[in-house]
């Protein structure tokens, strides 16, 4: 794993979510909790609706566009044959850090 | 010979590291001991007992000078070390040096000071030490304190004085008290014990300056400008490893002192213990593992092969009658699981975390018995599958018990309003019961609960329930979602009657059975509570759908449309070609005219909002809310300024009505309009509120639809005046908004209640009034535009990272 350093924790509003743009695709942060953060796909696999612009409520997400709801430790959809890709991530000293392996960078730096 | 060993700082960690020394080796060192305070080794932690007067300082040294006699330690006290020569091996006191074969540096640490205006001030202090604790033992009754820091320190010193009789205030950045041991629910059964205790508690706040007189603290300044008066101002913000002597000595510091397993710093003879070390990464500020740190720096001191490896932690608040306990990690990576028990009648809340089939957190409040048992599923990574389902009742418990839905209603207490039409407590409701009245008929007809707008059945007949036991065949209804087993109209009516103020009280006092709702029943909940308490509660951007969060309305390729309001459907040249400027600047693909007389830009992109916003707003336009569960347009005809029909001002009234009700919330959307005669060029007659002028003044219709439903409007009420026809308006919204179902527009919460009942409250004269007030109330905090707040801070737009750019290189 490489782990890199995105953002503050407080950059991401409790119970919200924010995009990174990587070389995946976009991901977004969904804080679930004060020092809690999942980092998975922010592309809806129905019809593409933008998941960080859901409502995060437990661990899970709904859709904004049609209220698909996934579950964040596993990316699973909730009652669809449908998943989304997660990705590892970690807090460190109010710090969001993420596996740069994971999403398709060579190097760290 | 013995070896000379220095230790710096006479506190928690060194004075444990002493004691191990001098019992399994008492021949192996001369030891010379240095602390700041003038005074030797005393326990930290009780200084909260001896600030509220269960304790006295005497109770809490731990070793005093005939121990210190005993075992031929040097004593320095009072005396503060500045400077270490590693070359010479000698550290240098302010009374002369000494020198060393081993050293320890143990100084703890520093509280924070927010470095706000006036913090120099005469009467701002930490919570750190002795002296400390005796500037706020003085204040007693009469005395007022502000206490900034809601963690444990905070909460320890505002309970100590309070006890003592001071008015004491708690001022707290996060929305709920020790965020990092404690989850939401927690933090709020804690808020209210402290509040039943006398102290203010107050969240979401951020102090901005200190104010002082003739050298004095005075008083708090919060950044919305409220004053809090105080004598004595303490900051209990969090700390920070005391590293200053290691860092001028050269040894590796990094947050903290850098150690290795065995306590040793990057100096071979230099060992470090306590809140100044850095292990891994990690920082400490509570004192278990800081003993283990001791010990194991006292067996590397021998020789002896020891390492200290770090553990999952427990708290609790020394807080009398705050019964709290909060163990391991229950905030914090994926692939975790909730097991949530709430029993609202005994004000009772578990929470566990469960990773795989392990135990990893524990957050209890008000029932911490299991709390030790928790811990040790959790230290030992005990396999939890086979009990995974009676786990959370305890180490007692075999058997599967529920949470009784109807214990919140069990809990209210006799004077509890359960039918706020009629003013009918519980109380009465279970003595008609007794006496007799077994069904909701016959409660209706002893009490007149539940007979007037009805919304409060559901909880009647939870009563009936709660008093007759299976005698009473309840009828099913509706929960709002699966978190919940109460209807909308129960949840509404208890958040009044409780007067549950936050999402959290919600949570944990209705007993909801996931951690914090879902998106079904979040945005409803919000509404209620904004809707109940305007002044107190804050609306949750986070429990809103993201139209309301985002201010602009989400399209099916993620990009958002912008309709900026045209009041009355009036417009200038400016302000079209402000319209015309911005599609133009952000590239808009398409500009359409709306049903509701404005114009909509749609497809901008979600980075660029808060700059279309911005430039909008800089020719005057505001939103036009064509996102929100709000008031969205006030359509109107040209009337009496230009149509030889008109009777009335159709556009300035119209105009007037949106302004006036602009930016507020509403259970479902909004809409109105005026014509300037019955040839209705408005169509208000299928419009939430739809009002036609006539010669002799305003026909105020309600209910009317054109979507899903058509419906042509019912007449509430003619005036004469446009001030009624405003005044009606305003109370007839405001009754909606108080009563009806998130999500039912006027026509359907009009089905349920009548309209009879609507116009018999709009046509009492006291109670339009109220509810004029109470509109005007709550519009002082909502009637802005969100768009400007938002083009403020355009970062929360942006994406968080690019990490696609430096991929190219
Ligand atoms: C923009 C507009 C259509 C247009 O191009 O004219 C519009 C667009 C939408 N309408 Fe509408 N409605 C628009 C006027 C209307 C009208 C006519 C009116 O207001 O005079 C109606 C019927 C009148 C009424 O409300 O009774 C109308 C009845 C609805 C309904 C059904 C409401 C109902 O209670 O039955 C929905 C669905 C909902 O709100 O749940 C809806 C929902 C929607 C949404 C927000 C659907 C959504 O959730 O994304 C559409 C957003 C499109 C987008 O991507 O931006 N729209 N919608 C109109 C905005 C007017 C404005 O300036 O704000
Ligand atoms: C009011 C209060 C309540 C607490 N309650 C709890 C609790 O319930 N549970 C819990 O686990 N923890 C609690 N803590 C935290 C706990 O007290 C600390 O973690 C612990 O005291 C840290 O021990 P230490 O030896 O590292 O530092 P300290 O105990 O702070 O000792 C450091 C000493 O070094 C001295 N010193 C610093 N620099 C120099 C220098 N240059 N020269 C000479 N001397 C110097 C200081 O004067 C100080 O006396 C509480 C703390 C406070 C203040
Ligand atoms: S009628 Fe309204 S909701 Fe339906 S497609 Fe048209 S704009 Fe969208
Ligand atoms: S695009 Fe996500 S649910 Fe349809």
């Amino acid at each position: 794993m490489s782990w890199i350093d995105i953002a503050a924790i407080d950059d991401i509003p409790e119970r919200g979510a924010r995009v990174v743009k990587t070389p995946v695709g976009c991901i977004a942060l969904f804080r679930t909790a004060v020092a809690e953060v999942f980092a998975a796909s922010n592309t809806c696999p129905h019809k593409g609706g933008p998941l960080a612009d859901g409502i995060v409520h437990g661990q899970k997400v709904t859709c904004p566009l049609h209220n698909w709801v996934f579950d964040l430790n596993t990316g699973q959809a909730v009652g669809e044959d449908a998943r989304i890709a997660t990705y590892p991530v970690r807090i460190e000293a109010g710090r969001v850090l993420l596996d740069g392996m994971a999403v398709g960078k060579r190097s760290a730096a | 010979m013995k070896q000379k060993l220095v230790i710096i700082g006479a506190g928690m960690a060194s004075g444990r590291l002493i004691e191990t020394l001098v019992e399994t080796a008492p021949d192996a060192y001369d030891i010379t001991l240095f602390n700041a305070e003038p005074r030797g080794n005393y326990n930290r932690l009780m200084l909260s007992p001896v600030l509220s007067g269960e304790k006295t300082y005497d109770e809490i040294v731990t070793h005093d000078e005939a121990f210190y006699d005993a075992h031929g330690v040097t004593c320095r006290f009072g005396e503060w070390v500045t400077g270490i020569d590693r070359a010479a091996k000698v550290v240098t006191g302010t009374h002369g040096p000494v020198a060393y074969d081993k050293l320890v540096i143990g100084t703890g640490s520093l509280p924070f000071i927010i470095p706000l205006p006036g913090h120099d001030l005469d009467g701002v202090i930490a919570y750190r030490d002795l002296e400390d604790t005796q500037r706020m033992m003085a204040m007693g009754a009469g005395r007022r304190v502000v206490v900034i820091g809601g963690g444990l320190l905070g909460l320890e010193a505002a309970a100590g004085m309070a006890a003592r009789g001071a008015d004491v205030t708690v001022v707290h950045i996060m929305g709920h008290l020790m965020e990092r041991q404690l989850d939401e629910a927690a933090g709020y059964l804690l808020k209210t014990s402290l509040e039943d205790k006398g102290i203010t508690v107050r969240l979401q706040s951020n102090s901005k300056e200190i104010l002082g007189e003739n050298g004095h603290v005075k008083a708090l300044m919060l950044d919305d400008g409220t004053e809090l008066p105080c004598d004595l101002l303490v900051m209990a913000v969090g700390i920070r490893p005391n590293v200053a002597l290691g860092k001028e000595a050269g040894l590796a510091v990094g947050r903290g002192i850098h150690v290795d397993n065995q306590m040793v710093t990057s100096d071979p003879d230099i060992l470090s213990v306590g809140e100044c070390v850095e292990h891994q990464g990690a920082v400490f500020g509570l004192v278990a593992p800081l003993y283990e740190q001791a010990k194991v720096a006292a067996q590397t001191l021998l020789g002896q092969e020891a390492a200290f490896v770090q553990k999952s932690l427990s708290t609790k608040l020394k807080v009398t009658g705050c019964d709290l306990f909060s163990a391991g990690d229950f905030a914090d990576a994926p692939g975790r699981e909730d097991i949530v028990f709430r029993d609202p009648s005994r004000g009772v809340y578990k929470r566990l975390v469960i990773e795989k089939d392990r135990l990893i957190g524990a957050v209890m409040y008000g029932d911490t018995a299991d709390g030790a048992w928790f811990f040790g599923l959790i230290k030992d990574g005990t396999p939890i599958d086979d009990m995974r389902e009676t786990l959370i009742f305890g180490p007692a418990f075999q058997g599967g018990a529920q949470a009784d839905p109807l214990s919140a209603v069990a809990a209210l207490p006799p004077e509890a309003e359960i039918c706020g039409c009629n003013g009918i407590c519980k109380g009465t409701i279970t003595e008609a019961i007794a006496g007799g009245a077994h069904d909701l008929a016959a409660v209706r007809s002893t009490t007149k609960a539940s007979a007037s707008c009805g919304t409060c059945t559901g909880l009647v007949e939870q009563v009936l329930q709660v008093s007759l036991g299976d005698a009473f065949q309840m009828p099913t209804a509706q929960p709002i979602c699966g978190c919940c087993d109460l209807s909308h109209e129960d949840v509404r009516r208890l958040i009044k009657a409780k007067a549950l103020k936050s999402q959290p009280a919600v949570w944990q006092e209705l007993g909801w059975k996931t951690p914090n709702g879902c998106h079904v029943c979040r945005p409803a909940v919000n509404f209620y509570l904004l809707a109940d308490w305007p002044l107190e509660y804050r609306d949750d951007p986070q429990s809103r759908f993201v139209n309301e969060r985002k201010h602009a309305n989400i399209q099916k390729d993620g990009t958002f449309s912008v309709v900026p309001r045209m009041w009355g459907g009036i417009t200038t040249p400016d302000e079209l070609r402000a319209i015309a400027d911005a599609a133009d600047k952000y590239a808009v693909p398409t500009v359409k005219v709306t049903g509701g007389q404005r114009i909509d830009l749609l497809g901008v992109k979600g980075e660029d909002l808060p700059h279309i916003w911005a430039d909008l707003n800089r020719a005057g336009l505001v939103s036009g809310h064509a996102y929100s569960k709000g008031l969205r347009t006030v359509k109107t005809c040209v009337g009496t300024d230009h149509c030889r029909f008109g009777t009335q001002d159709s556009t300035g009234l119209g105009i007037k009505l949106e302004q006036a009700l602009w930016g507020s919330w509403t259970p479902h959307k909004v809409k109105l309009a005026v014509s300037g005669c019955p040839r209705n060029c408005a169509e208000a007659t299928c419009k939430d509120v739809g009002i036609v002028c006539v010669d002799s003044g305003y026909q105020v219709g309600v209910g009317g639809a054109a979507g899903m439903d058509v419906k042509e409007t019912e007449r509430l009420i003619d005036v004469a005046t446009e001030a009624e026809a405003i005044a009606v308006t305003v109370a007839f919204v405001q009754l909606y908004r108080e009563n009806a179902k998130y999500l039912d527009r006027p026509y359907k919460w009009l089905g349920k209640v009548g309209l009879d009942w609507v116009r018999e409250r709009i046509l009492d004269p006291a109670e339009r009034q109220r509810l004029v007030d109470a509109f005007e109330l709550s519009q002082s905090i909502y009637r802005k535009d969100p768009w400007a707040e938002h083009a403020a801070r355009p970062r929360a737009y942006a994406p968080l990272a690019d990490l696609t750019l430096e991929a190219a290189e």
